[in-house]
């Protein structure tokens, strides 16, 4: 989550160049101040990564900063440690795997309520939303003590179930607002030129609002994959994702390597966030 | 009701309907009630002719849409039945009705291609390959759109998209177009052009064309027949000609064309009637028959059957005739229109008059004659 607010910063506040380029004379210029503030809170939101980053290349066998020698140690212990490579694989799995979940059924869901109006459609709504804004700690807990009833605990159908359930209101929130720019009487015309429903959504709705769509699974992607909470109450000698893995490694065992594993997640999450925006102006430009 | 299904029995066979091409299209009893007061189609009986130009003609609200979207499926009906060439359709989702249908809007799918867009409805019914090809050029160059194959809507005018959408809404050959005000959004010069366009297509391919809208102009310009609606039922079913000399009630003689109302009090029983102290003559055959809902009648005369002359005398023989003065000119171009305030009566109308004569100045005293078959005493 942290990842997408720092590149939107990033690029939003690009650092002033007063004197070099005088362009827009008719607007106020930008106040050093505003500047100031801008470029302190871009600096609050990334300093942590600008921590890690160079931590992961430290040689010391504790964490250090700033690191005394340059080495590729710590990305060494990541590949060639079962335990996190384990855990990494299982995360990218739990995450694939809930994120399709949880694109399937938000998407069905959002294009359910577009249809629906009144009371009833507001209501679900909510519903659907609720997981947003109830403390993880309340989710982890109602899930443990369901799942442990069920036989779900430490499965991988256990922490996909429930990291898709975190990932439905991304995805039916951001296909709603593709559904805004959508003309339903394109569905009469795909009707009336013999198209059943079915194949109406598959051959015009979702084409029209795949960025949504994407944009969606992605969040429900990145929600699983940084989700500790429900994940220590659920994991299992067996079962561990690369969160609980990490957090496991600096509460038992101190372990520099979280701070590569860190950084690696970091770029990956960055590049993942930045495949809609590079989707989006692949189709501008045709 | 009895007049409805007369009108639909009687009337004379439109030209274009020699060949018998296209599907024929009935309504019995059909109603669509929202449940509001009033329902929004209340039992509408129909039988659209085999090839026929078909229009829903009336003012918004008047149940036109609703009907039409009832034959394509769109909605569901509350009572009735719609039969294509005798085969109930009433429960049939829109899909498999094959019915070819233009939107106001176009409806066209902004994610794919000129071709790609009339070639949807023949992918759907999994048409080879190459045929697709053909059918799609073919009706590409019936519509004059040859060589956009490959540009998307949004890069096309408004008319161009219409054109599209029609060209996608025949290519599968459907037995019924259904246009829902298609020309609506279109500026005035692209709507003629547009309206030639679509009788030619009607003429080449033959289906049976449903057409809705508010345009009494394009109506009777487009239509074999027009079914004039008001208040969610069919007020008059016939030939633009005779809605326009024969108009059954005041809605339709107002509805379509310019008209001078006298209000009766009765029902002429006799070959004369009286208004406000006048005795006019009445040809039988001009009057319309009773309707049960409607209790008044006027005398209803078209602008252009009106004379206007100095003094009574002047009038021809065997008219009716009304002094009246006139209140206002306006110069058309090729006639003139004359604002005219009938007797004391405060009665306001219109006649229309050569554009050379120039005897008739505002203020003036005239006299405005008619000739009783040029008259319609309508419902009211």
């Amino acid at each position: 989550m942290t990842s997408l607010d720092t590149r939107a910063l990033l690029t939003a506040s690009a650092p002033p160049r007063r004197g070099r380029r005088r362009r827009d004379r008719g607007v106020d210029p930008t106040p050093w101040w505003l500047s100031m503030t801008g470029a302190l809170v871009a600096m609050y939101l990334i300093l942590p990564t600008l921590f890690v980053i160079p931590m992961s290349f430290s040689s010391s066998s504790t964490f250090q900063f700033p690191p005394k020698n340059f080495s590729l140690d710590l990305y060494v212990n990541f590949f060639t440690k079962p335990v996190w490579l384990t855990s990494l694989g299982n995360s990218v799995l739990v995450a694939i795997l809930a994120a399709i979940l949880a694109t399937v059924v938000g998407t069905a869901a959002a294009v359910g309520l577009d249809r629906l109006t009144g009371r009833v459609a507001g209501l679900m709504r909510t519903l659907l939303m609720v997981s947003i804004v109830t403390p993880g700690i309340v989710i982890a807990v109602a899930v443990y003590a369901s799942f442990l009833q069920w036989h779900l605990t430490g499965s991988l159908l256990g922490y996909v179930l429930a990291h898709a359930a975190l990932g439905v209101p991304f995805v039916l929130v951001s296909v709603t607002s593709a559904l805004g720019g959508f003309d339903p009487a394109l569905l009469r015309a795909s009707a009336s030129l013999g198209a059943s429903p079915l194949r109406s959504f598959v051959r015009v709705t979702m084409p029209l609002i795949s960025r949504g769509i994407v944009t969606g699974a992605i969040f429900a992607f990145v929600t699983s994959f940084d989700e500790v909470v429900i994940a220590l109450f659920l994991r299992a000698p067996t079962f561990q994702t690369l969160p609980v893995q990490m957090y496991n490694s600096v509460t038992v065992e101190i372990d520099p390597t979280i701070s590569a594993a860190s950084s690696l997640i970091v770029v990956a999450v960055t590049i993942i966030f930045l495949v809609p925006q590079l989707v989006g102006t692949r189709k501008k430009n045709r | 009701m009895s007049i409805v299904k007369e009108a639909a029995v009687t009337q004379d066979t439109p030209a274009s309907a020699e060949v018998k091409r296209g599907t024929e299209i009935r309504l019995d009893h059909v109603t669509k009630d929202y449940g509001l007061a009033v329902p929004a189609v209340d039992d509408i009986s129909l039988t659209i002719e085999p090839g026929e130009f078909m229009t829903f003609l009336g003012p918004s609200g008047s149940g036109k849409t609703t009907t039409l979207n009832l034959i394509a499926g769109f909605e569901t009906l509350t009572a009735g039945t719609i039969a294509l060439n005798g085969t109930e359709v009433g429960s049939l989702p829109p899909h498999k009705r094959n019915l070819g249908m233009l939107f106001q809007n176009y409806a066209l799918f902004p994610h794919l291609t000129v071709a790609q867009n009339v070639a949807y409805p023949l992918r759907e019914r999994k048409l080879p390959k190459p045929e697709i090809v053909r059918k799609v050029a073919e009706v590409l160059e019936l519509v004059q759109l040859t060589g956009r194959d490959d540009n998307f809507p949004s890069q096309l005018s408004g008319g161009q998209q219409q054109r599209v959408a029609l060209a996608r809404a025949i290519v599968f050959d459907p037995k019924v177009l259904l246009l829902d005000e298609p020309l609506g959004a279109l500026d005035r010069n692209l709507r003629a052009s547009l309206q030639a366009e679509i009788r030619r297509i009607h003429r080449e391919v033959g289906s049976t064309f449903v057409f809705v809208t508010h345009d009494q102009e394009e109506a009777m310009n487009l239509s074999d027949r027009i079914a004039l609606f008001n208040a969610g039922h069919l007020e008059q079913v016939g030939t633009p000609e005779a809605l326009y000399r024969d108009p059954e009630t005041l809605f339709a003689a107002r509805f379509l064309g310019d008209s001078n109302v006298f209000e009766l009090d009765e029902r002429p029983h006799s070959a004369t009637t009286s208004w406000h102290g006048l005795t006019w003559a009445v040809a039988p055959h001009t009057v319309a028959v009773p309707r049960p809902s409607l209790s008044h009648y006027a005398v209803v005369v078209r602008p252009e059957d009106v004379n206007v002359t100095r003094s009574a005398s002047e009038a021809p023989r065997g008219t009716n005739a009304v002094p009246a003065r006139v209140r206002d000119v306006e110069f058309m171009g090729s006639y003139r229109t004359l604002m005219l305030e009938f007797g004391t009566s405060g009665v306001v109308g219109r006649a229309r008059i050569d554009a050379s004569e120039s005897q008739v100045a505002l203020g003036d005293e005239v006299v405005a004659s008619w000739s009783p078959e040029r008259q319609r005493i309508v419902a009211a």
